[in-house]
């Protein structure tokens, strides 16, 4: 470190097609949430209340892209985040939620809304304040440019206390070992 | 094994009777089969596999491998149009939809009363009579809106294809140019007769003086082939002709079968004469599988002049015959490897090599496989001799190369030169003008740009296997290479991953420019991919994939470049398309139902 | 003097008839694999045992050692080249690792892990493969096969039945089952085979056992690949 104390980065998080198991990942750094509270600032993030992302130095992605929100939420984090990151399965692969691509989407809503036992007379939700789901569910680096992943489900408090530390001392990240894992 | 019986099928039982119930028949029954129903239903795989003794995962295995050989039903009138650049540029994806117009058809799929299909199919070998068709295997060349138009109404009338004009099934030689081998009248049997004279060592002499090399592209030493297969341990060899012309604007091999079959056939039995083999196979693409008849019919004018069979002209121990094997449309059984699992019934999957063919080929037996015109050529060795074979060409490259020619030329058709002839004397004899460049050699094989038209025709310099496909001012050579990229991944066997994926994915990216998603990022995910397939691919195949990408990347840049709508990164699928199911499922149409799909600056 | 080859400059000692695979394992260095296996002939489909022999691409698995040659492997051009092949074979099928029973025994995603694969990088072909539980002890999830053949192989050379085999095309190929039906309960298929228990990935699972072992402890868990691969070599 230098003797200077560096300008605090900020930082943006958001779930988009996601648990917030990654989010939840996140706090797993414990102790070292008093280090990273040192280094970083937060911009919009669920443990914020800022509702838009502003210019960022890093912005943290979890969950895949699933509807036309998500797209706009993506596309804003990629325009003010200088370093995107895609944090967790769903971000990386599409993960848990994409196991729908192999079904149309009229299947997979009219099944949900239709055809469901114990439904009569359902519809598909139509009301415009709802976002339109997308054909197909998938990984954010199909949507926008992306700069690192995470992978995990969820990845480790650990990996991401590793991931960004490595980042904000100006390292390329690196995950090995115990730290790398799909599942 | 718990399969429930199949129905009887005295047609069926027949087919594999007349193969002998032989498992290395597997493919040809299967072409056979497929005459009964015009498509193979699962209980006819199963009693095939019954039938011949092989698991039935085997037989579909094999079923599923041949784009000709289908699985699910088609119409009475298969209508495959050729789909080569040169078919591109003559406007066949015009004509396919005018045909599937008039006939109410969807591209790819079966009328709903089973009457006719209609897609597209790999290069037919019929560039210098573009556009062309093979419906049900009958190839008709030339087509125009006039005759789709008159095709269309012969298939609603469901007019047997004999009762077709006969003009439509015309195929032309086109023979342009004539050297040593176009040029020579032969008597059937006076090349072998020489052979012989000179006895099996003296003959290899010869083919060694020749300096012959291999005419299918690779040149190798045909005689080198050849005695390391008469070299080699084990009786029983045997002698391949690859007469699977599936690179695509290659059609010469179509006018040696057509125009020369006899010296195909002769130069075969020149093979087996000099490593001493009993059994020959011609592997005819199943493209091909309208010279059947002809090819059928030479052979048997040559077993009844005693040039082939038993004791061939009064050589006692010179017993050699001659089969035809039918592919059914896969270009990869063009690799010597693969073709050889195939005419072993099986899926056509090229072998690890060593051991290559000439010591372990067909059924482990010693093989050497060589090109339909690198057979032609040693006629002419046996008849004047390897030095006088060797007096024209080049030092590396001896004797005479036919050339198919097609593309922007007054002449399309087949020459043949002495290697070492210019491209720009080609272009000249052929009449092509404002020439932006060449593709020599087929999708695999080098795209010429106009400053490099002073190089020569040889295995030195531009080696190929014989296809030149011309492209003037007016073309897009993105998209000449695109259309290379989409054979490719039509035709990756699937064995190997960079080649299964591989090809797909240079798809997806070539696509993705085409579609107007491009991105610079895009050239060098390309890049990385070209290096990959030809790094680590399995065959030739998965190498050469890569070759018309990397060829226009580099001479014809600003044709990939000025497709980049972001000099970052783009999507590569149309955002806003993916929405509209749900709004059609929620009948939403107001803006939060919409989205861009590119978007440079903050809305 | 025996003979030898120089792996990544190091001496690696070989008898005739080795491959280099063979050769650089029993010397203690990983060239990894998928399709390879010890008890059949080299297959050479998935390519990840990639090295450079005087300076040409070659399979490990099924080029025979030769006296004197160089050979590159565990570089970062090769490394590079395996990362590669990879996310191919990621995205080319459905691997959901974190809903798959066998994460944690898988070779794909342990060499994931080896090679330090952070994204599958290409867009994801999310292909529709439906899965066979028609048989009451074996599950078929063909969402996750990688076409290494080792299914067919041993159920056709070891197990005597041919119970799998490839058919279709390019990126259209696929495995089927011997039946008519296409279904796994309509074969002679055994959860004793060596077929049920040989598959690298998870396409074929044994119904009712898929987390006896808890995920965090399984093979791939404890030891990278390399490291199990080396110990179980002779």
């Amino acid at each position: 470190m230098s003797p200077v104390a560096p300008r605090k980065l900020r930082v943006a998080t958001c779930s988009l097609a996601g648990c917030f198991g990654c989010h939840m990942s996140f706090l797993d750094i414990d102790e070292h949430l008093f280090e990273l509270v040192n280094l970083i600032e937060f911009d919009r993030s669920p443990l914020t209340d800022i509702k838009d992302v502003g210019p960022c130095d890093i912005g943290l992605i979890e969950g895949g892209v699933c509807n036309a929100e998500n797209v706009h939420v993506l596309r804003e984090f990629r325009r003010n985040c200088k370093t995107l990151i895609a944090l967790g399965a769903c971000a990386v692969t599409g993960g848990l939620p994409a196991q729908r691509n192999h079904l149309s989407l009229s299947e997979c809503l009219r099944e949900v809304y239709q055809f469901r036992p114990g439904i009569e007379n359902g519809q598909i939700p139509n009301d415009p304040e709802l976002p339109l789901p997308l054909d197909q569910v998938h990984p954010i680096h199909e949507v926008v440019r992306v700069d690192y992943f995470i992978p995990g489900c969820p990845p480790s408090g650990p990996a991401i206390w590793k991931f960004l530390t490595d980042l904000i001392a100006g390292r390329t990240p690196r995950l090995t070992g115990d730290l790398l894992h799909y599942d | 094994m718990t399969n429930a019986p199949s129905p009887a099928s005295p047609e069926l039982d027949d087919v594999l009777a007349r193969h002998d119930h032989d498992p290395t028949r597997l493919l040809q029954i299967l072409i056979d089969a497929q005459e009964i129903a015009g498509w193979l239903p699962a209980p006819t795989l199963t009693r095939i596999a019954a039938g011949l003794a092989l698991p039935r995962a085997r037989v579909e295995g094999v079923a599923g491998f041949y784009s000709f050989l289908y699985t699910r039903p088609v119409g009475r009138y298969r209508v495959l149009f050729s789909d080569n650049i040169t078919d591109r540029m003559l406007g066949n994806a015009g004509l396919l939809d005018a045909l599937c117009r008039k006939l109410w058809l969807e591209p790819g799929k079966t009328s709903e009363d089973g009457l006719v299909s209609v897609t597209t199919t790999s290069c037919t070998g019929l560039c210098d009579q573009g556009p062309a068709m093979l419906v049900n295997g009958r190839a008709i060349g030339q087509l125009t809106h006039r005759r789709i138009n008159e095709i269309a109404e012969l298939i609603r009338q469901q007019r047997p294809l004999d009762l077709w004009p006969a003009e439509y099934f015309r195929i032309d030689d086109n023979i342009r140019r004539t050297d040593a081998l176009l040029g020579l009248d032969m008597a059937p049997g006076a090349a072998l007769g020489a052979a012989i004279a000179r006895g099996r060592d003296g003959w290899l002499d010869e083919m060694r003086a020749s300096k012959l090399r291999g005419r299918g592209g690779a040149g190798f030493a045909t005689a080198v082939k050849w005695e390391s297969a008469r070299n080699a341990a084990g009786s029983a060899k045997v002698v391949v002709c690859n007469a699977d012309e599936g690179e695509p604007g290659t059609f010469k091999d179509r006018v040696l079968l057509n125009r020369y079959a006899d010296l195909v056939f002769e130069g075969m039995s020149l093979a087996a004469w000099a490593i001493g083999a009993s059994e020959g196979f011609l592997y005819l693409r199943g493209e091909y599988r309208y010279l059947r008849p002809q090819l059928e019919a030479v052979l048997a004018r040559r077993r009844a002049a005693g040039l082939l069979g038993t004791a061939i002209l009064g050589e006692t121990g010179f017993d050699f015959d001659i089969r035809i094997h039918l592919g059914a449309g896969a270009y990869v059984c063009g690799e010597e490897s693969a073709l050889i699992e195939s005419l072993e019934g099986k899926r056509g999957t090229p072998r690890i090599r060593p051991p290559f063919p000439v010591t372990k080929g067909y059924l482990g037996r010693p093989t050497a496989v060589n090109n339909v015109e690198t057979h032609a050529k040693t006629c002419l060795i046996a008849l004047h001799g390897g030095a006088a074979f060797a007096a024209t060409g080049t030092a590396q490259s001896t004797g005479t190369k036919l050339l198919s020619i097609s593309g922007d030329c007054a002449a399309p058709g087949i020459y043949e030169y002495p290697f070492g002839v210019p491209i720009t004397r080609i272009l000249e004899d052929c009449g092509a003008s404002d020439t932006q460049a060449v593709q020599v050699g087929g999708a695999a094989g080098v795209c010429l740009a106009s400053y490099e038209f002073q190089r020569h025709i040889a295995y030195e310099d531009v080696p190929t296997a014989g296809a030149f496909m011309i492209f003037d001012g007016t073309r897009d050579l993105f998209e000449v290479a695109r259309a290379f990229v989409h054979f490719f991944a039509h035709e990756s066997c699937g064995f190997c991953t960079p080649c299964r994926v591989g090809t797909s994915l240079l798809k997806g990216f070539m696509d993705k420019l085409a579609d107007g998603h491009g991105a610079k990022a895009d050239l060098n995910d390309i890049d990385w991919l070209d290096r990959l397939l030809k790094n680590a691919s399995h065959c030739g195949l998965g190498s050469a994939a890569p070759n018309p990408v990397i060829d226009t990347l580099q001479k014809f840049r600003p044709a990939y470049e000025r497709r980049l709508v972001s000099l970052d990164f783009k999507p590569a699928f149309d955002l806003d398309a993916a929405l509209a199911e749900a709004r059609q499922l929620t009948r939403r149409d107001d803006p939060g139902a919409h989205l861009k799909t590119h978007e440079e600056s903050p809305e | 003097m025996s003979k030898q080859f120089l792996l990544d400059g190091q001496p690696v000692p070989f008898e005739e008839g080795q491959t280099i695979l063979e050769a650089a394992r029993a010397a203690g260095h990983y060239i990894p694999s998928l399709c390879w296996h010890k008890d059949f002939p080299p297959h050479g489909s998935c390519k990840l045992c990639v090295v450079k022999a005087a300076g040409r691409h070659v399979s490990a698995c099924a080029t025979p050692a030769r006296d004197g040659s160089e050979v590159e492997s565990n570089t970062p051009e090769m490394n590079g080249e395996r990362r590669g092949l990879l996310q191919m074979l990621f995205v080319e099928g459905n691997h959901f690792c974190p809903s798959c029973e066998k994460s944690g025994n898988c070779e794909l995603q342990a060499l994931g892990y080896e090679y330090e694969m952070l994204t599958p990088r290409f867009r994801h072909f999310f292909p529709d493969r439906p899965v066979d539980a028609s048989h009451p002890d074996v599950l078929l999830d063909f969402n996750r096969c990688i076409f290494c053949e080792l299914c067919v192989r041993a159920s056709r050379d070891v197990d005597g039945k041919s119970v799998f085999a490839l058919t279709g095309r390019g990126i259209q190929k696929h495995l089927v089952v011997n039946a008519e039906s296409g279904r796994l309960a309509d074969t002679d298929f055994s959860k004793d085979d060596l077929a049920a228990r040989i598959c690298p990935v998870g396409v074929i699972l044994h119904k009712r056992v898929g987390f006896a072992v808890p995920i965090g402890e399984r093979k791939f868990d404890v030891a990278t690949i390399s490291a199990q691969t080396l110990k179980e070599s002779p």
